[in-house]
């Protein structure tokens, strides 16, 4: 859609969707310029949703191609599913970021460029012979030149910075410059560096002015012939917020402590990508909630448990390396039968991998990855807002069955964004729980019997410490069922291992739900977790172009959903996208003797729609012909 | 400065600890379970020790935890008539610590032998040491694994000849007292099996003390390391090699208190010497309140891995602020500046509002 305003020097045209990418140096500050952007789409109304993508490097060395770092921001004026595929704009700080992104923006698209930084050594340190900006090498896009650095540098020299102080601040000119392209709002930015930088005044000044230099850029110069317009989407009413997953993961365990009336323990260890929950977890101890930094991933679990046992909600976060670690007590959790929310922000593997990329490789782990027959339900969040639901839901069911739960999450929600409806407190789910008070033994001897269960849930009595008459001891070794008292009986064994399978069997979990709005396709297509956005986004792709394709979404993945065995059977082809070798098809097929097809990325970024599309297209074509 | 202005506990380990008025007996805390040692085992000597020392401490019984790793010695919980967990090798530091920072009105006792507390548990040994979460530790040494059935420990000898080191051990030995003081434990002590006036003389200081006791009790061990005490105990050697120690008083022993420890002015370092060769005044009067752990530190090296001398009772006790106190402290302040408000933290700072069509 195109109009064109008479009477004004720049058209505005209006678009429905925009892919952004910052690209620049680790130091260059895109992550912040990303993120502030988002907030200006948020304010705005669009929907949105966000890609960082960095190293893992803190500072690789500058101008190189391992220290890239970026940020993509997708907006929108409807509701959209992915941070997109390929960016419309490439904003690229240094030739390091132009060489390692160009390949990603499409024919006709807008390239941004600081040409400060292209300098003959800076071109020769990532393997540019000759420069792109000059041998008609970019000729397919249109290309704008700026001199960000000089002309930042230039603006704040009456604020008496440093030349090197002055520059740091070319990010907020960039931002400047698409905010002005763009019509975004600018107060938040202001408001937000003046903030941020509310200690060194000077500063947040220097910012606010680069950022104002950049807008001025755009406007004052003819070098930008149009800007452009998205309006706000139209989403479901109510009170939005913008939430990143690892956030809205932490808010979600506040959210618990506060449902369940229990204090929360979180104990944890530094991982990539799961610090962040540890990071904001530590500000709220207003809500009761405790945050212990421990010596390793063991004793970060096993101080959760420990807690677990006195009555607190004992919570554990890492990722995939840390459940390795964690397994041994995890175990224990599974034999003592105590509530404990173990969060895995699943990132590449195996070993250390890929700490700052994205991947669903520890589904295997989260089920099986325990010595002996040790289930425990597994959760799996679909974006970054629904991460906040998924920890609510998954400590709910460790509180009510007395179990460990795995929460799988990963880097790709855990640090991407979108538009969050905001419940309410009273509208959120009631989970308390009864601790034990009184004896129990069903022999009538005034006797305590730890391992007596409710008849419904299978659940152990939750008897914390500080309870006269409770005393028991419990531990790693079988129990006696019921007693509780430590028991080497063959048969006793047999019936505690397929008792606490039960229980785990038994998990009330939601029937999953079908989209496919035409009713009668054939080809049904099942996820996991975060590949929610690109499946949802690839199937409505297949459908405008006139075929038929179901989307189904896991998030119970232990146990499944009662109705998940008859969906399968429903199609006469079921697709697995999985970032990972087919882990969530091995157990389909296992479990339900469907001969599903598996479809596998593991590059460590998540999936894009356009690929999914054609995976799809090709099936359902398949199945027609 | 005061205590209060330090931040250093004023209060005692129990602080926080419901009582009981009700009198209690070594009986009320003999669980229920058989007790499944083997026949000799220097672990009933303890447990009998510390199931007739707890009722001196008038505490309820239900506000007392056992919590417990892996080996002989961590059956423990089990025959205690209180809560327990029994967990798994090496880590019961960790539980407990995550119970005592939870809860402050429990007691709670870690249960450890020198393999679980020292090799595959070491790191969360040290670092509930340098925390100071207010636990007692009873760390039964027996330098030997006995519940896989005769290997040798981080604490055997060298050149110890076990199933798993027919030709003998190769590494050298933790001294565990050492290894506490250097992790700057705050509370150590040290007690023979055989000794039970002993063992409850550290057990009382160390449950009135707010921080980690570690309390090392030489336990033997009949079937794969008997007799690794002996020397200790027989009436010829005894005397002259164990070297008991109280606080404020020179550090005198023999059978007839023939022997002192002096310190060598230039290293630092202690000996053992015939009182009537270096005269009385000579000898080192213990301070346990020493901050500066080298004191303490010195003190342990007096006993080797050949047991030629071996030091007992409370090397350190000093003031330190306890994590699980701290920690209990920060949530109470955040509580108290800042209402817990779920609706507002959801909130955020920026919101919109989409109206309906």
């Amino acid at each position: 859609m195109s109009v064109s305003t008479p009477g004004r020097e720049t058209e505005i045209r209006k678009l429905d969707r925009v892919v952004i990418r910052f690209a620049g140096d680790s130091g260059d500050g895109m992550q912040l310029t990303g993120d502030r952007f988002t907030s200006e789409a948020a304010a705005f109304g669009n929907d949105l949703a966000t890609l960082p993508n960095f190293p893992a490097e803190i500072r690789a060395p500058a101008g190189t191609l391992p220290g890239v770092s970026s940020f993509q921001l997708h907006f929108a004026d409807y509701d959209i599913l992915t941070p997109g595929d390929r960016p419309d704009v490439l904003v690229a700080m240094n030739p390091a970021a132009l060489k390692a992104n160009i390949a990603d923006l499409p024919p006709g698209g807008i390239l941004i460029v600081n040409t400060d930084e292209f300098s003959k050594r800076a071109l020769s340190k990532v393997g540019y012979g000759s420069d792109p900006l000059e041998d008609g090498s970019l000729e397919e896009f249109q290309v704008h030149k700026v001199a960000m650095a000089t002309l930042t540098r230039a603006a704040l020299e009456p604020t008496g910075l440093s030349k090197k102080d002055a520059e740091r601040s070319k990010n907020m000119f960039a931002l400047g410059l698409l905010s002005w392209m763009y019509h975004r709002p600018t107060e938040g930015t202001e408001r937000f560096l003046r903030e941020k930088f509310a200690k060194q005044p000077d500063i947040a000044e220097a910012n606010v002015l680069a950022f104002r230099t950049g807008w001025n850029y755009g406007e004052t110069t003819e070098a930008f012939a149009v800007t452009y317009e998205v309006a706000p989407a139209k989403l479901n009413a109510g009170t939005y917020r913008q939430i990143t997953g690892n956030t809205a993961l932490a808010y979600g365990i506040v959210a618990a402590g506060q449902r369940s009336e229990l204090p929360v323990f979180l104990g944890t260890y530094p991982i990539t990508p799961a610090s962040d929950i540890l990071h904001e977890l530590s500000k709220h101890k207003n809500f009761g909630v405790t945050t212990f930094q421990a010596e390793d991933e063991i004793a970060a679990v096993g101080a959760a448990l420990g807690a677990s046992y006195g009555g607190a909600l004992g919570v554990t976060t890492t990722s995939g390396p840390g459940v390795a670690l964690k397994s041994e007590t995890i175990g224990l959790a599974v034999m003592t039968e105590l509530p404990l929310l173990v969060v895995a922000v699943q990132r590449g593997g195996p070993s250390t991998g890929l700490p700052t990329k994205t991947e669903q490789a520890d589904l295997l782990q989260a089920m099986f990855g325990r010595n002996g027959e040790a289930p425990l339900p597994v959760i799996a969040p679909s974006t970054p807002a629904d991460c906040f639901a998924a920890a609510l839901e998954a400590a709910k069911i460790a509180l009510t069955y007395r179990t460990p739960v795995m929460l799988l999450s990963d880097g790709y929600i855990a640090n991407g964004s979108e538009p969050w409806l905001i419940p309410t407190t009273a509208d959120l789910p009631d989970l308390r729980v009864e601790f034990a008070s009184e004896p129990n033994a069903p022999d009538g001897s005034g006797e305590f019997w730890p391992y007596v269960r409710d008849p419904e849930t299978l659940a152990r009595p939750w008897a914390v410490p500080g309870t006269k008459g409770l005393e028991h001891r419990i531990g790693g070794l079988e129990k006696a069922d019921g007693k509780g008292n430590i028991s080497y009986d063959p048969d006793n064994h047999d019936k505690m291992v397929r008792l606490r399978q039960a229980k785990i069997d038994g998990v009330v979990v939601p029937d999953i739900e079908v989209e496919d709005p035409s009713g009668s396709a054939d080809v049904l297509v099942l996820g996991w977790g975060s590949t929610y956005g690109p499946i949802g986004a690839a199937c409505r792709r297949v459908r405008r172009q006139g075929m038929k394709i179901a989307h189904a979404h896991l998030r119970h993945l232990n146990p499944f959903p009662g109705n998940l065995g008859e969906v399968l059977r429903g199609y006469r082809k079921v697709v697995v996208p999985e970032m990972n070798l087919g882990q969530l098809a091995l157990l389909l097929r296992a479990k339900y003797l469907v001969d599903v097809i598996s479809r596998t990325k593991v590059s460590g970024l998540p999936y894009k729609a356009e690929e999914l599309q054609d995976v799809f297209i090709e099936i359902v074509q398949g199945v027609q012909a | 400065m005061t205590a209060i202005e330090l931040g250093l506990p004023t209060i005692g380990g129990l602080e926080g600890v419901p009582t009981t008025d009700e009198k209690q007996t070594a009986k009320d805390y003999k669980s229920d379970q058989e007790v499944r040692w083997c026949p000799g085992c220097g672990d009933y000597i303890i447990l009998n020790a510390v199931q007739s020392f707890m009722p001196e401490l008038g505490l309820k019984r239900e506000n007392v935890v056992f919590v417990s790793g892996i080996g002989c010695s961590s059956r423990f919980p089990y025959y205690m008539n209180t809560y327990g967990v029994h967990s798994i090798h090496g880590r019961a530091p960790a539980i407990a610590t995550g119970l005592a920072t939870a809860r402050p009105d429990l007691s709670v006792w870690v249960v450890t032998g020198d393999g679980d507390a020292l090799s595959i548990g070491g790191n969360h040994l040290i670092h509930m040491l340098r925390r100071n979460v207010n636990l007692k530790v009873l760390l039964f040494n027996n330098r030997i694994y006995g519940l896989t059935k005769g290997q040798y420990s981080p604490t055997s000898e060298v050149g110890k000849v076990t199933k798993s080191t027919p030709m003998g051990s190769l590494d050298h030995p933790f001294n565990p007292i050492s290894l506490a003081i250097g992790a700057e434990a705050t509370f150590v002590a040290r007690a023979m099996d055989s000794d039970r006036k002993g063992v409850t003389e550290v057990l009382r200081a160390a449950a009135q003390h707010r921080g980690t006791a570690v309390v090392e009790i030489y336990q033997n061990c009949p079937i794969f390391n008997d007799g690794a005490f002996d020397v200790l105990k027989e009436p010829g050697e005894r005397d002259r090699r164990i070297i008991p120690l109280t606080h404020g008083e020179p550090i005198r022993f023999g059978a007839e208190g023939e022997y002192g420890v002096i310190r060598d002015p230039r290293t630092g370092t202690f000996s053992v010497r015939k009182v009537d060769e270096v005269g009385e005044d000579a000898l080192v009067v213990h301070d346990a309140t020493l901050e500066d752990p080298s004191y303490a530190f010195a003190l342990s090296r007096l006993g080797g891995q050949d047991l030629e001398h071996t030091v007992t009772g409370v090397f350190r006790q000093v003031q330190r602020p306890t994590y699980d106190d701290l920690a209990r402290e920060q949530v109470s302040a955040a509580k108290e500046a800042k209402s817990a408000d779920l609706d507002a933290l959801l909130r955020g700072k920026d919101t919109w509002t989409v109206i309906a069509d």
